[in-house]
């Protein structure tokens, strides 16, 4: 250990969820498992709605209602609005300087990515257990 | 104020931004742009899960010019998010940063955004 530089705290105090927002590596570690699920999954998606352009009603909810793209629709959701707050939390916290400004848009953008989320994925779900 | 010799350090408003900058800064602007855009995909779901009329209405907002306006920039955004991102992934595991790497990846990325776009409207209006 340094011992030029004493410090009554041990070493892993100083890495356990630490930092200035108190996290640790958190944040950063959940936008790149995010980034990483997004690679595939985006793929998936850019093809299906290729395949799905100009489908009427009746072939989308056969295409939502198959159990493998019901269930990477949810994952899909799960993991774009989580990567999106993530990102938008760093673009927020970088530009918007005042502290009440900053919570506010912080607050603000959680609750609209959560809202849009369970929207998305319950109208998956309906479509599925349902038929729309 | 006394003449200055030290160096200041580069101002954005008389410093011209390398292409690794403005490529880091576009990756932020089309990542803003693509969580906006989850708002389409949220209306997407919901019109095709609840109402039948927008869901029509819908098919034939995107069928028509500004809907293929908005669609070329979410694919142009889409695939230079992913592919910008994958390089992003790389320079976290410590590879790329050397500038000769860089300049090659800048060049990558590029020309897999506009190569995977072409292609995918290709497609896309072939069918």
């Amino acid at each position: 250990m340094d011992t030029k530089h004493k410090s009554m705290r041990a070493p892993l105090a100083k890495v356990r969820g630490l930092g200035s927002a108190k996290e640790g590596v958190g944040h950063f570690w959940h936008q790149r498992l995010t980034a990483i699920a997004l690679v595939p999954l985006t793929i998936w998606f850019v093809i299906s709605v290729i395949a799905l352009a100009g489908a009427d009603l009746g072939a989308w909810h056969h295409w939502i209602s198959r159990p493998g793209n019901t269930t990477l629709m949810i994952i899909l959701i799960g993991m774009v609005f989580y990567h999106g707050v993530l990102g938008l939390q760093v673009v927020v916290e970088d530009y918007v300087h005042g502290e009440a400004a900053k919570m506010t848009s912080l607050i603000l953008i959680k609750f609209a990515a959560l809202l849009l989320a369970v929207f998305s994925a319950v109208a998956v779900l309906r479509v599925a257990f349902a038929g729309g | 104020m006394a003449a200055r010799t030290r160096p200041l350090s580069p101002h954005l408003q008389v410093y011209r931004l390398p292409l690794v900058a403005v490529m880091s800064i576009t990756h932020r602007i089309t990542g803003v742009g693509l969580a906006i855009g989850t708002i389409l995909l949220a209306a997407w779901l919901g019109a095709g899960a609840y109402s039948p009329d927008a869901y029509t209405g819908m098919s034939a907002f995107l069928g028509s010019w500004i809907g293929y306006v908005l669609l070329f920039l979410w694919s142009v955004a889409l695939y230079y998010h992913l592919c910008n991102g994958i390089r992003h992934l790389f320079w976290d595991i410590g590879k790329g940063f050397v500038l000769a790497d860089a300049h090659r990846a800048n060049a990558i990325v590029l020309a897999a955004t506009v190569v995977l776009t072409v292609v995918t409207w290709v497609v896309a209006l072939a069918r």
